[in-house]
């Protein structure tokens, strides 16, 4: 019998909170972009070195693709996404280390990033509409579609936790399964193809988190001026 | 092995297979139509492929929720007792 996905695995109790392998993956992961980020940044030349004109052409792409996205100035946005980006692409390359399993093939973690995107734009919307604007945007064409912007923005917010656990859990899923049929390198093209979902779904992810956001954030119903 | 386990692995079967037809044929459907634009636009295909992007993983939940569904099944089965 395989162990249910739904489930994770237990390794030490710290009281009485049990710690299951996936929040140690993810701790790790956050030691180590924490970590990069700072030795990395820590002596920023105006000529650059190697190591920096690196990281400064994957946070100039990130930028890049924020403003391709949504026409706005991503200055406000670019710490969010870029995070976003680069802890769940390291997270689905995480199962590149041997006994690592990606922390994102569990729910919870999924459900956490989606939830700090759907804190994130209310908290974008309210900040640059007010209020007042940020809530009457929920009756944008009509007031009967209230409900239906309500639904939605729940809806949305499901559909990114279900997105991203679907296709890392499946492919953690049916690479132990071809595991346990024929154990030598017949996985490893399954295991190429998962680092390109991975790749592939950590880019979503991102991209859909500034949509979500871009709509809160624009003006895209035209205001009545007086002329 | 009682009747609900029965009808819950040949719902999980059926709810997989029929379930990813319909993202098939529409992802099908989609990149054949971003193929189109970017043969007949070259210098548009930046957008198109990012744009293309975002709609298949749109389309694709779908397919997902189905596998979220026989999961559900298999591994969390309401009616098993």
């Amino acid at each position: 019998m395989i162990r249910s996905p739904l489930e994770s695995h237990v390794v030490f109790s710290l009281g009485p909170m049990p710690i299951t392998a996936p929040v140690l993956t993810s701790w790790a992961i956050i030691l180590l972009l924490a970590g990069g980020g700072w030795l990395l940044t820590r002596q920023l030349a105006l000529r650059p070195g190697m190591a920096q004109a690196a990281i400064e052409l994957v946070v100039e792409t990130i930028e890049g693709q924020i403003r391709d996205t949504v026409r706005v100035a991503p200055g406000p946005y670019l710490p969010l996404i870029g995070t976003l980006f680069l802890y769940i692409f390291t997270a689905n390359w995480s199962s590149l280390v041997p006994g690592v399993e990606p922390p994102t093939a569990a729910i919870e973690t999924d459900a956490a990033l989606a939830l700090i995107v759907f804190a994130a734009v209310i908290l974008f919307g309210v900040r640059t509409r007010g209020l007042g604007g940020y809530l009457r945007s929920f009756a944008h064409p009509n007031v009967i579609m209230v409900p239906l912007n309500v639904l939605e923005s729940i809806t949305r917010t499901f559909s990114l936790v279900v997105r991203l656990f679907g296709n890392i859990m499946s492919g953690v899923f049916v690479i132990g399964i071809v595991l346990s049929l024929v154990g030598l390198l017949v996985p490893v093209p399954l295991m190429a193809l998962e680092l390109l979902t991975g790749a592939v779904q950590a880019y979503i992810f991102s991209v859909l988190a500034m949509v979500f956001i871009g709509g809160a954030v624009e003006d895209d119903y035209p205001r009545v001026t007086a002329e | 092995m009682n009747l609900i386990e029965i009808v819950s692995i040949l719902g999980a079967a059926l709810a997989v297979s029929f379930g990813a037809i319909g993202p098939a044929l529409s992802q099908g459907r989609a990149v054949a139509a971003a193929m189109d634009a970017i043969a007949r636009q070259p210098e548009a295909a930046n957008t198109v492929s990012r744009t293309l992007f975002v709609g298949l993983a749109m389309i694709e939940t779908t397919a997902i929720y189905c596998l979220v569904v026989a999961l559900l099944l298999l591994f969390a089965n309401p009616f098993r007792g």
